[in-house]
């Protein structure tokens, strides 16, 4: 039987790219009144995501990979910038309708299995709403397509899932139904918060497996937000690398790998576990510093209190994101 | 001389009535020497944490030692009294557990925590406990200036080396680290692994560093155990165990992180779940997800334990010299 | 909830038993009642016998057929009470909390102007102006100064409720505000809010008798409250008539411990660590 729920609905979707986002900025006010500071968690970012794209979002906590997520899912509202979702803008202060044509396109995969389905509520209940609130299958036809989504999504035989209750599933099994939660949706972009940092190391290349077999066949998009560099290698057709809340490096998932151009992905690269290497006794690992405080960042590069390469004039302004090869670029004076 | 740690056949159940309902820990053997860092790699349910809290003296009911042994350089652990535990504990031995930045007290200074902690074992002049403190501070590359101040006032990174300098401040002879760095960035956790290594050759301890990343475990441990299922399935040297694993798990573990370069491959995750503690099945507990299982056998009969030449040993019957007449 | 787990609770059973006696007493009242309350002919301030069980009060009306009707007024206002407070600090914490913004900057600011205003006092201040209002005056009064801590509880639950990352998925699965509220939010803090039903109720119990042990209900009316009253000025201690003074402070305790319990046994149900049965 022919699902209608394999096609994203690429009919709405317009031309260019599934998203696209300029100068989005956003900053958080912490403290009290009077004692207040401004944490600039994304600055100035400007991504784009082609259609049945894979896009890896690599950086460490405190990168703003996270707050790139719920700014694009608009959970947060973005301080400043355009957020376009197949070509149409999404305005500062969008209608319900509005909002809710864009979260129908576009969808998020949380990080935590265990807090991410309500705790309440069976996983028919979990996986149904979407299709209700969206109003994308006839009642009727609800629970067909509900056991068809656990079907694609590995949870087989659908119809012993439909009654549990999380705490009866196991991490992996929660994910699943958080992908399927998604996918109910019908999005031509899913964003994914670290889908499997919190899984067991075995069940988690069968989740990524899960998400890059439902990407190809029904042509998402997929952002893929991650601080594992073996992950995104995996997953992606092209990494971003992400630092104090901009892109640092951008480019073709292998070249990012085998080339990297910037530091700090250089740095990531030789700090990653990777038993092919022999012990690594001869560098000391000289990982100066910390990671940056973005209620108080220097002005220049944000890396450069703790780059191996800096020089007078990384301090004095923030280099560009220049094209060093086909569809790689890189901010850093170095190549400027 | 005796070891430094030495678990022998060490079985350890959860539950109140008896016999326990869940068995963590089954017949599991291993031994640390001084200076040494053995790594212990499995993921989550396989028993390696209770593992590690028995043999740090730490286990508390409705966890109990059923049988077997932990000895301290030669002396039961299980025979000693709560007090002396106590006296054993950040002196001779020492524990990080995960996610530990949080285990510091929130409203109480950095110093002050040494100080109370110090103080319990007998150096009581604040002067004496200060300079021995800062000593360790510089060792784990801390900033003395950090000593005076809240752990609010840290980041994450910085407040793992400040638990980690609380649990070598007294220069114990074995450390158990759990997860150490898993909640934490990738740069950072690279050079307190490195920190750590330098501190085991100046000050000669030894290491159980337990963690479900096992490429990381290759770069740093000298010796590799495996757990699964609350058995250790297999134990080698970290190089050897790379180059050659035995065990169809520890080959599955290792190809479930996908390499940071080199041609891009689809790889397989393990399929199923681990068994369920309070009903193992017949024989092999990794039985039912073994792509090399033989049937009539590995379902039935729990595997033997055979040793291969160069300190390494697999619990796994095709290793076993039935299995080497039949193949 | 878990309605198992609820049998299981003895303090549960116990709070639920005294709590239904009384609710049985109060809607019977009328059939059961041995003489109309209200009844000044008998001999008062007999000692308890077969005819009066309890004796009679100085005015010479039956205690028991008093304390009988009287479970009615305290019944009456603590629910009724538990149940508007409840419903205030519905609007004013859980919603107000998960919404954020405007509303609840104005919510939360209100919330502490009542915490700030201390209640006993409130609540004599405002009797004593609306004299004689009886038990519908002392119910809005009663409701007026309990909604605010627990309204403060409710919100800062709510508030950690809203960043839980299920909330977050029903908002980006589309799901509309009251949607939310009304099937993540709530379910998730069932057991606070029940919880601060009991006590709200138990609050409320207590407050009307005393309110009207100082006389300022509706003297009048037949609650124990004011069955306290009257002992008190008909000097009961003195003349001996401890029952008549005993009797409806004895039952205000029952009715407030099997509301506690009541209480106990939400919380544990709630919160499984705290269970020890």
């Amino acid at each position: 039987m022919v699902s209608t729920l394999g096609q994203s609905a690429e009919t709405s979707a317009g031309p260019g790219p599934a998203l696209e986002v300029r100068g989005l900025t956003k900053n958080y006010s912490v403290g009290r009144i009077g004692r207040q500071k401004v944490v600039r968690a994304l600055s100035e970012l400007d991504l784009s995501v082609e259609k049945g794209e894979v896009l890896a979002l690599v950086g460490e906590s405190g990168s703003g990979k996270t707050t790139f997520a719920r700014t694009v899912a608009f959970l947060e509202r973005p301080t400043r910038g355009e957020i376009l979702v197949g070509g149409q803008a999404l305005p500062r202060h969008p209608s319900t309708h509005r909002l809710r044509e864009h979260r129908r396109e576009v969808q998020m995969i949380f990080q935590d299995p265990y807090s991410s389905l309500d705790p309440l509520h069976s996983v028919r209940y979990s996986v149904t709403r979407p299709l209700r609130s969206f109003g994308l299958v006839p009642r009727s036809a609800e629970r067909e397509a509900v056991e068809e989504l656990l079907d694609q999504v590995g949870l087989v035989p659908a119809v012993n899932f439909l009654r549990r209750y999380p705490h009866e599933l196991s991490g992996g099994q929660r994910q699943r139904v958080g992908i399927a939660r998604a996918l109910a949706a019908q999005p031509n972009l899913i964003l994914a918060d670290e889908p499997t940092s919190m899984l067991d190391v075995s069940i988690r290349l069968t989740i990524m497996n899960l998400l890059l077999d439902l990407q190809r066949n029904r042509s998402l998009s997929l952002v893929f937000i991650t601080h594992d560099l073996g992950a995104a290698n995996y997953m992606s057709d092209r990494i971003a690398i992400m630092y104090a809340g901009r892109v640092q490096e951008i480019g073709p998932a292998s070249e990012v790998m085998s080339e990297p151009k910037h530091p700090y992905t250089q740095l990531l690269r030789r700090a990653a576990p990777s038993p092919e290497n022999e012990r690594q006794q001869e560098t000391s690992f000289e990982a100066k510093g910390d990671p940056p405080d973005l209620t108080s960042l220097p002005p220049g590069c944000p890396f450069a209190p703790r780059c191996p390469f800096v020089q007078s004039r990384c301090q004095e302004r923030l280099p560009e994101l220049r094209q060093v090869a086909v569809a790689h670029r890189v901010r850093c004076v170095l190549y400027e | 001389m005796p070891p430094l740690l030495e678990i022998s056949e060490l079985t350890i159940g959860y539950g109140w009535q008896l016999p326990p309902s869940v068995i963590a820990v089954r017949g599991v053997s291993l031994t640390v020497a001084a200076g040494e860092i053995v790594g212990i790699a499995g993921e989550s349910g396989c028993g390696k944490t209770t593992l590690a809290l028995a043999a740090a003296g730490l286990l508390d009911p409705p966890g109990r030692v059923l049988s077997g042994s932990v000895s301290y350089l030669g002396t039961d652990l299980t025979s000693l009294s709560a007090s002396e535990l106590r006296h054993l504990h950040l002196a001779e031995i020492s524990m990080v557990f995960q996610a530990s930045m949080n285990v510091l007290n929130p409203i109480m200074r950095i110093r002050d925590q040494f100080h109370d902690a110090m103080a319990a074992h007998g150096v009581r002049s604040s002067d004496e406990a200060r300079r021995q403190a800062e000593e360790t501070f510089d060792l784990v590359k801390i900033p003395r200036r950090f000593f005076d101040a809240y752990p609010h006032q840290l980041s994450g990174g910085m407040r793992q080396r400040a638990v980690i300098a609380l649990a070598i401040v007294l220069r114990p002879k074995l450390l158990f680290l759990d997860e150490p760095t898993t909640a934490l960035d990738v740069v950072v956790q690279r050079s307190i692994l490195q920190s750590l290594d330098e501190l085991r050759h100046q000050l000669g301890f030894g290491i159980v560093f337990i963690t479900h990343d096992i490429s990381l475990l290759v770069e740093i441990a000298d010796r590799i155990a495996i757990m699964y299922a609350g058995a250790v399935v297999e134990e080698a040297p970290a190089r050897a165990l790379y180059e050659e694993p035995l065990h169809p798990y520890t080959t599955a573990l290792m190809s479930c992180f996908p390499p940071l370069g080199g041609p891009r491959q689809r790889l397989e995750g393990i399929p199923g779940q681990p068994p369920d503690l309070r009903n193992l099945p017949k024989g092999c507990s990794f039985a039912t997800r073994c792509p090399k299982v033989i049937a009539g056998t590995c379902d039935v009969v729990e595997p033997p334990t055979v040793r291969r030449g160069g300190a390494r040993r697999v619990l796994c019957h095709l290793y076993s010299e039935q299995a080497a007449d039949v193949g | 909830m878990n309605w198992r787990a609820l049998l299981h609770n003895r303090r549960a059973v116990a709070g639920a038993l005294i709590f239904a006696l009384f609710c049985l007493v109060a809607l019977l009242a009328p059939v059961i009642v041995p003489y109309s309350p209200t009844d000044i002919n008998f001999t008062p301030l007999l000692h308890p016998s077969a005819k009066h069980l309890l004796g009679t009060t100085v005015n010479g009306q039956d205690i028991l057929s008093q304390l009988i009707w009287g479970a009615r007024a305290s019944l009456f206002v603590g629910l009724v009470c538990g149940a508007l407070i409840s419903l205030v600090q519905l609007v004013m914490g859980v919603f107000a909390g998960y919404v954020g913004g405007v509303f609840d900057t104005v919510a939360a600011a209100v919330t502490n102007v009542f915490l700030v205003l201390p209640s006993i006092p409130l609540l004599i201040i405002l009797a004593a102006y609306l004299q004689g209002g009886g038990l519908l005056m002392l119910v809005g009064v009663i409701t007026i100064t309990g909604w605010a801590w627990g309204a403060k509880v409710l919100r800062s639950q709510a508030i950690a409720l809203r960043e839980r990352p299920f909330v977050q998925a029903a908002r980006v699965t589309g799901e509309s505000r009251w949607h939310i509220v009304f099937a993540h939010v709530v379910p998730n803090m069932l057991g606070i809010i029940v919880s601060n039903f009991f006590g709200a109720a138990l609050f409320a119990v207590l407050a009307e008798a005393g309110l009207e042990f100082i006389g300022l209900g509706n003297i009048n009316d037949i609650t124990w409250g004011t069955m306290l009253y009257w002992a008190s000025e008909g000097d009961a201690i003195l003349l001996g008539a401890w029952v008549w003074l005993l009797v409806p402070g004895l039952c205000l305790a029952l009715l407030g411990t099997s509301l506690g319990l009541l209480n106990f046994a939400v919380d544990e149900i709630a919160n499984p660590r705290l269970r020890r049965d």
